[in-house]
């Protein structure tokens, strides 16, 4: 039994959604005995986590701060424990452009995609390059920013007439936008805890044409199929992409990396999550579920595993 | 957009350091502290086991004599035995939508309508259809042409919502002859109007116009009041007045939902009447409005670019301003929202994904300063998408799509709704 403090809320854009996963942590945490400490991620986030003095941090926050390497930085500085990725493996993923980069030089297959910081089209003229990048890429393109979490300001060019505001959209949320070929198909989700890959997820979107950030947290939006129902060998191909890439990045304890499966039975690796929801919907606890782990002792391992790495 | 992603966005809006022109907050600290100490007082004194008590579903006959004197300031009168008190006025729109929408019925209203109803009609799974306004309020012959071809396809709705004065989210105010001709379509086709009015007696300028309420003699038209905006939303007091047929289902309705309306509230804005400063309060609040309206106009004018265009309310709460077409407020607000500044995106007030290139900006909940602070900060960000997609097209200062908009009142004639061709311009999914 230890003394835990749950970090979660925060300013980013995903706040609601952590608020859920860090509600349900609280939950399973008070649960298995342990003493929680709930904290929103706010100015007064030092000043509370030493008056809180916990023996583990968890961390349930997602996207900006919480996912990229922030929050992280300040757990080591004040020598907290923490759950899940540490400062580096944070970085990586969730800068898409600098995750996909290293997939590509280390061999993953990851969609084609071309990145721009804003100041490149200010600056540098790179709007003249957009008709090359539409012509390597194909329509439709994915746009989408490189460092928010969920699906918020991913757009669709479906014409080279889109490309422009989506960009702009894009842009709303970060500085760094990439495009991105679209690769039609299924999308499959590999959670991975303790170094094992979970059965695979399977998101089916109800009649949207795109695995949307409502759906992606909304009841009866998306059916999942865990474990997905894949032709022989697909799984295994999957497993072995998402555990080589969680590796690479250098992810520990638990993450989610999310693929496509083309119509040619081809796989991608879109992205990796190093703090996956835990929500009542999330892919992670289901994957965990159809693997015999219920939430309270998913919370457990995960929490273990970050006092097992402090030990070391 | 969903509407989970917009209350994730909206979530964010409430943080302290944000300002917010997203609300649709009157300014609460206007009222003065004694005037309600001196209320307490006296419901404490005269009717302490009243005040604590329940009382009757339909509300207590002395509030229901302040809700004449409310509809009598604005030319209308209405029996008591066709008043019920609710708790707020959005309780009516779902008194009335529980009474009268079976799922799959048509519902009309204004495009864009108050955001707050589409939840509401949506949960009696209505079949919303948006009538296109423009600078006289609700585009009546649309609004004809919808209803022949309903008929054709033998749909009738079961009633038009509409919000005729200073509209929410517009601040448009439908005119005199559209008013007339609603209310003759009403009857032509027996068709129930609900006419949604909290604003009508916070008018800044010009004459008023009739309500519908008081054209139609309430035969077709059902009324919604409420007091949240010329006293107190926290007071949570609103009322309908309807033919008698739908208020006896309003009446079931509202038993089985919360019983009564608050009965200390009631006592309050009794008490409250009988000291017999009402309207004094609603002038103070005009006032202080009329100046953060002028505020916010002018801001707007000093710091959104040319190709924006918004409406000039003469009362209410809200401005409606419309961006050139390639921005999405949406994701507009993602953007502000790092620089602390939130508005209401076009898109909720809309069913069916229209409106992604406007805003309501609110002026009743925040002083001068704060509002020139916001609009300033909204600029700056419009300002920078808009050179943005100039730099991305090869068209500095973006593809013009409304010519003109500055021309004096600024951009204020029309409520611009996107074109059918924006529409289809949907990268989003």
């Amino acid at each position: 039994m230890s003394r835990v403090a749950v970090l979660k809320g925060g300013r980013s854009l995903e706040r609601q959604v952590s608020l859920r996963s860090g509600a349900r942590v609280e939950d399973a945490l008070q649960r298995l005995g342990h003493e929680v400490v709930p904290i929103d991620a706010g100015t007064d986030l030092i000043r509370r986590l030493r008056e809180a003095d916990p023996e583990v941090a968890f961390v349930a926050m997602h996207g900006r701060d919480g996912e990229d390497g922030t929050v992280q930085e300040l757990l080591e500085i004040l020598d907290i424990p923490y759950t899940g990725s540490g400062v580096l493996a944070c970085v990586r993923a969730m800068d898409k452009v600098l995750a996909k980069h290293l997939m590509l030089e280390n061999g993953i297959p990851t969609p084609a995609f071309f990145a721009f910081n804003e100041t490149a089209f200010r600056d540098l003229g790179a709007a003249d390059a957009l008709h090359a990048i539409e012509d390597r890429l194909d329509f439709p393109i994915v746009v989408k920013p490189a460092g928010q979490g969920s699906a918020l300001g991913i757009k669709f060019a479906r014409t080279a007439a889109d490309v422009p505001g989506a960009l702009v959209a894009a842009f709303s949320y970060d500085d760094k936008v990439l495009l991105e070929r679209h690769v039609a198909g299924r999308d499959l989700a590999v959670s991975i805890l303790d170094g094992e890959a979970l059965p695979v997820v399977e998101a089916v979107p109800q009649g949207e044409d795109f695995y949307d950030f409502e759906s992606r947290y909304d009841i009866g939006r998306t059916s999942f199929v865990c474990p997905a129902d894949l032709p022989d060998g697909v799984t295994e191909r999957a497993h072995g992409l998402a555990l080589h890439t969680h590796g690479l990045l250098g992810c520990y304890g638990f993450a989610r990396v999310d693929l496509m499966l083309d119509a040619d039975g081809d796989l991608y690796v879109l992205e990796v999550n190093p703090t996956p929801g835990l929500t009542e919907t999330s892919l992670l606890p289901q994957a965990a579920e159809a693997d015999g782990i219920g939430f309270d002792g998913l919370v457990e391992r995960i929490l273990q595993l970050a006092v097992v790495r402090a030990a070391a | 957009m969903t509407s989970s992603a917009m209350r994730d966005l909206m979530a964010i809006t409430a943080r302290p350091e944000v300002i917010s022109l997203a609300g649709g907050l009157p300014d609460t600290s206007t009222f003065p502290p004694d005037t309600f100490a001196a209320v307490a007082q006296r419901i404490a004194a005269e009717s302490c086991a009243k005040a604590l008590q329940y009382g009757p579903t339909d509300g207590l006959p002395e509030t229901k004599d302040c809700i004449a004197a409310v509809m009598g300031a604005e030319g209308m009168r209405a029996d008591a035995e066709d008043v019920v008190v609710t708790t707020g006025g959005q309780q009516v729109i779902d008194l009335v939508a529980k009474t009268l929408i079976d799922p799959g019925d048509v519902v009309i209203a204004e495009g864009p309508t108050y955001p707050g109803a589409i939840p509401t009609f949506s949960s009696y799974q209505a079949d919303i259809v948006q009538i296109d306004m423009d600078a006289d309020g609700m585009r009546v012959d649309l609004l004809e042409q919808e209803l022949e071809r309903l008929d054709h396809e033998g749909r009738t709705p079961k009633f038009i919502y509409t919000v005729p004065s200073f509209q929410n989210p517009a601040g448009v105010t439908l005119s005199a002859p559209r008013r007339k001709r609603l209310v003759e379509v009403a009857h032509e086709r027996e068709l129930l109007v609900l006419e949604d009015n909290p604003y009508g007696l916070l008018r800044y300028e010009g004459e008023a116009l009739p309500p519908l309420y008081a054209l139609d003699g309430g035969v077709y038209v059902m009324y919604l009041g409420t007091f949240s905006k010329i006293l107190s939303p926290g007071i949570r007091l609103g009322w309908a007045v309807a033919p008698p047929p739908v208020l006896e289902k309003m009446n079931v309705g509202k038993q089985a939902t919360d019983l009564c309306t608050s009965t200390l509230s009631q006592l309050m804005v009794q008490a409250y009447f009988e000291e017999g400063r009402w309207r004094n309060y609603i002038d103070s609040l005009t006032e202080v409005y009329r100046g953060r309206r002028d505020t916010m106009l002018d801001a707007l004018a000093d710091h959104f670019p040319s190709q924006a265009e918004w409406t000039r309310p003469g009362g209410g709460m809200f401005i409606w301003a419309t961006l050139p077409d390639f921005i999405d407020t949406t994701d507009l607000l993602a953007r502000a929202l790092r620089d602390n500044v939130a508005f209401v995106p076009g898109e909720a007030a809309y069913l069916d994904g229209r409106g992604r290139n406007s805003m309501r900006l609110n002026f009743s909940g925040c002083d001068e300063d704060t509002i020139r602070e916001g609009i300033r900060r909204i600029g700056e960000v419009v300002a920078e998408q808009v050179k943005l997609y100039g730099t991305l097209t090869g068209e500095e200062g973006g593809r013009s799509q409304v010519a003109g908009a500055r021309a004096e009142p600024p951009g204020a004639e029309v409520v611009r709704m996107p074109t059918p061709a924006e529409r289809r311009r949907r990268a989003t999914p």
